[in-house]
């Protein structure tokens, strides 16, 4: 896959066999492929929530419906949490290419800030609709609906953790390459889980009410 | 809201009682002493030679995917014979228990080996084989030094044997599942299985699976970003196609097996509904998901091994293979027809005629680039001067006996057949056809291909044939009366019969089993043998087949950095390319190294992730949260350390290549 080849030897003898010259494989010359494929395997797992969802999502079991239940303002002001956290991870990026360290912290912060209240909001939704009874035990609608809005909440929170980790360490050796490959990854992922939201977000609420 | 009422659970212990050790099955008693006996011994040997040291520094934390591939093997094997041991109890079993006898295993204990079977088979005994094979044969294919991410690739196989332990540790504490090897809902439910087989069952495939998945997303980005230069990917060694498009299939299929069992864990340990009879739940949602998993999982076994023999037949008929390019093709078909086919596997569910006339027809179709590559490998062969070595001897079994096993496959693919069948040993005899006549046959072929490239010397030929006929023979005799037995409507499963007619044919079976047992035991006396001869089998050389590609350019055992210069590729069969073209090996000019370092971390992960299972198994809920925090913690605490390089300095690489000009030159 290199272009790092050696000079033609002449037509007449044999092809040049090895790579005189070692060319070096960058540290971490794969790590956005890898984590990238990882983000799809991922997003077969929420294809497979999606999925069930879709299939037991109309079985109430005489229990409350969409529509009995979901609160569209609440969950458009957690979409908005959710994807201003992700118009400033963008800002954390553009300050990172910039080689602004306390910049680059700055956002970070705004965005995990953003993404605490996402949970936070999801967490009384959820907290609402158990007290109010409608528990994931109470019909494969509630089981597929907490567990698929319950895996992306995981997503998050798993991202707020990393986050945290990743500050700490910029903090500790700045932007140096592993670090900017890190906050990079990070980045493929917090908007990895915003496009997931949008279709949580359209799939679940939006269409639930039109049930 | 953890729905844990029905069972008493103890605040320190959960509901881990000394009822839960299985002292009154003597079988299993005998079996642990045996084990604890010889794991003693293990441990003293290791010990007296002291050797803990040496394993800990130079293998198991190693990053070098020739030792990890090879750590792969050894599991394989020692679960191979946990698997067999099974499977040789239930043949037994089942010869015996006619006429009112009840045999000497009991339905408790028996339902359990038919379920620890199949899962110890697929899960540990064909992918880590499968996973080993890839891990070391592919970097050596494509001339790199090692896999894309070194320590995730030790991760990665740590999570595999954390599963593998999860699964031994069934059979001494509590018991493992009774619902056959997929665990099917409602069976598999808490309120039919309430004891804790289906956990140990879901938190060994879940810990298993994290290095499944990891592992294969390793290999496609080894394969898509470390070629050396020149390979384009229509250069690439049939071996190393199937590779990448296994890995295709495992990262696209194990996330689902992963949300699947998840599903029913939620179901298991909170209660919800997904697979339940009642509020909604649909059980059939899971045979979906689960084979939405399942039919990938059987070409993620297969495909490899059409790879092994690709090169073997190339190999020992001392030709280019036929149709490489069809084959590269007929492989990326198979890849994405592979997710085309799940529902064969329960026509009899009554999706209707449509449903089942689709699924039945492009299963009928896969047949056919199956077809084309069977065609490719006999083309080969034609007009070739064939050696029948041991691989050679391998590859022909398997296209005798694949051939049988897949058409059988046809037969099941026919919706109408397949009410009939459905269920019954012909189904059994069909995967065992393919699975040992394929997946099995292959990986012989390629261990015996490879271990001169991984030791430096060859397996010696004569207990390695006695092996081969042992095996193949033993597979005719055991399975083809499973095929008539089908036919006369037995189905699988069964502990006790009735009908006296069938003995003679479930004792034919057994006699097969016991083949196959002595074909295991040659296996093991030849590596034995090969290991006390290992002077007289020695391999100089490095290319002891006379090969066509890469891996056998550089010494066997390679050494840790693979390739002292990088190749450049010019043709499919690299190595017989630069042969035939007179490649000089250079002689000097030799500069550092730069290779990654050994890590423990990837066995303190997956030792803290088997404390965590166990913990969610047994409900003891404290364990199960320390362990939580103490996997995040490490975790996070390696990502703490940025210096994970070193270089092999210059002079080391002189002294080793110059040790291999001397062995070259025949002056030892």
């Amino acid at each position: 896959m290199s272009t790092t080849l050696t000079a033609e030897r002449p037509r007449s003898q044999a092809p040049a066999f090895h790579v005189v010259d070692e060319h070096a494989h960058p540290e971490g010359s794969s790590t956005m492929l890898g984590f990238w494929i990882y983000l799809m395997s991922d997003c077969l797992i929420f294809a497979v929530l999606f999925a069930t969802y879709g299939v037991l999502g109309g079985n109430y079991a005489a229990g409350p419906s969409p529509k009995d239940l979901f609160d569209l303002p609440l969950v458009a002001l957690n979409t908005a949490m959710l994807l201003f956290s992700s118009i400033t991870y963008g800002f954390a990026m553009l300050a990172m290419e910039k080689g602004r360290v306390s910049q680059t912290q700055l956002w970070l912060a705004v965005t995990g800030l953003f993404g605490a209240a996402f949970l936070a909001i999801e967490l009384y939704e959820f907290a609402h609709l158990i007290h109010i009874g409608a528990t994931p035990q109470r019909s494969a609608f509630l089981s597929s609906f907490f567990t698929l809005v319950g895996t992306h909440g995981l997503h998050v929170t798993f991202g707020l953790v990393w986050l945290v980790t990743l500050m700490v360490q910029v903090n500790k050796r700045g932007l140096i390459p592993a670090n900017r490959r890190r906050l990079m990854c990070l980045s493929l992922f917090w908007h990895f889980l915003d496009v997931i939201w949008i279709g949580v977000f359209t799939f679940v609420y939006l269409m639930g009410m039109l049930r | 809201m953890l729905d844990t009422s029905t069972v008493a659970t103890h605040p320190l212990f959960g509901r881990l009682t000394l009822e839960s050790f299985p002292y009154h099955e003597p079988i299993v008693v005998a079996t642990f002493v045996a084990v604890v006996l010889g794991g003693l011994a293990l441990v003293a040997a290791l010990s007296y030679f002291r050797l803990w040291g040496y394993l800990w520094k130079e293998w198991f934390t190693t990053v070098d995917h020739k030792r990890i591939g090879i750590m792969y093997m050894v599991l394989g094997l020692i679960m191979l014979l946990r698997g067999f041991a099974d499977a040789i109890m239930m043949r037994l079993q089942q010869a015996i228990a006619f006429g009112g006898s009840e045999g000497y295993l009991n339905a408790h204990h028996y339902d359990q080996i038919f379920t620890a079977h199949g899962v110890i088979m697929i899960f540990f005994v064909a992918m880590p084989f499968v996973t080993g094979l890839m891990n070391y044969v592919v970097p050596l294919q494509i001339g790199a030094r090692d896999v894309s991410f070194p320590f995730l690739n030790n991760f990665s196989f740590w999570m595999t044997v954390g599963g593998a332990v999860l699964i031994m540790v069934s059979l001494f504490v509590g018991e493992f599942a009774r619902t056959g090897w997929l665990a099917y809902p409602p069976l598999s439910n808490i309120a039919y299985s309430p004891e804790t087989g289906v956990d140990y069952y879901i938190w060994a495939l879940q810990i298993a699976g994290v290095g499944t998945t990891l592992s294969g997303i390793n290999l496609i980005c080894t394969i898509v970003k470390m070629r050396a230069p020149g390979m384009t990917m229509m250069k690439m060694p049939v071996f190393t196609w199937t590779s990448l498009c296994t890995n295709v299939l495992i990262v696209a299929s194990f996330p689902i097996l992963t949300a699947t069992l998840v599903l029913l864990s939620l179901d298991r340990y909170v209660g919800t509904n997904f697979f339940t009879n009642d509020l909604g739940g649909s059980p059939m949602m899971y045979v979906n998901l689960i084979w939405i998993w399942g039919h990938p999982e059987v070409y993620i076994l297969i495909l490899p091994v059409f790879g092994i023999f690709s090169e073997v037949t190339s190999t020992f008929s001392g030709k280019k293979l036929f149709g490489y390019t069809s084959m590269v093709y007929a492989t990326v078909v198979i890849t994405i027809l592979s997710y085309l086919v799940w529902l064969h596997h329960f026509f009899t569910m009554g999706s209707g005629a449509s449903v089942n006339s689709f699924f039945g027809i492009t299963t009928m179709i896969i047949s056919i680039p199956t077809g084309a590559k069977i065609f490719n490998w006999l083309f080969t062969m034609y007009r070739g001067r064939i050696r029948f070595e041991l691989p050679m001897m391998w590859t022909v079994a398997f296209m005798l006996t694949f051939v049988v096993g897949g058409m059988t496959g046809v037969l099941l693919a026919v919706p109408p057949a397949d009410f009939v069948l459905h269920n019954s040993l012909f189904l059994i005899a069909h995967f065992h056809n393919v699975i040992i006549g394929g997946v099995l046959f292959g990986l012989f072929a390629g261990i015996y291909y490879w271990w001169p490239k991984a030791f430096g010397f060859r397996l010696e030929p004569f207990w390695g044939k006695v092996s081969f006929w042992c095996w193949v023979i033993g597979f005719w005799v055991a399975f083809m009366p499973l095929y008539v037995l089908g036919l006369m409507g037995v189905t699988r499963r069964l502990r006790v019969f009735e009908d006296p007619s069938l003995q003679i044919w479930f004792q034919i079976a057994a006699v097969g089993a016991v083949l196959i047992a002595a074909g295991i035991g040659s296996f093991l006396l030849q590596i034995a043998v090969s290991v006390w001869k290992r002077r007289e089998l020695v391999d100089r050389t490095g290319d002891p087949w006379d090969g066509r590609t890469l891996e056998w350019a550089t010494s066997s055992p390679p050494p840790d950095y693979n390739f002292a210069f990088t190749p450049m590729i010019h043709d499919n069969d690299a190595w017989w390319d630069m042969k035939k073209r007179g490649y000089k090996r250079p002689l000097g000019g030799y500069k550092a190294i730069h290779m990654p370092s050994n890590s423990g971390t990837g066995v303190i992960l997956a030792g803290i992730s088997v404390v965590l299972g166990f913990a969610l198994i047994w409900y003891i809920w404290w364990l199960a949260a320390v362990s939580f925090v103490a996997l995040l913690a490490a975790a996070i605490h390696h990502t703490f350390n940025y210096h994970r390089d070193f270089h092999i300095p210059a002079d080391v690489v002189v002294r080793t290549e110059n040790e291999r000009t001397r062995l070259l030159s025949g002056q030892v």
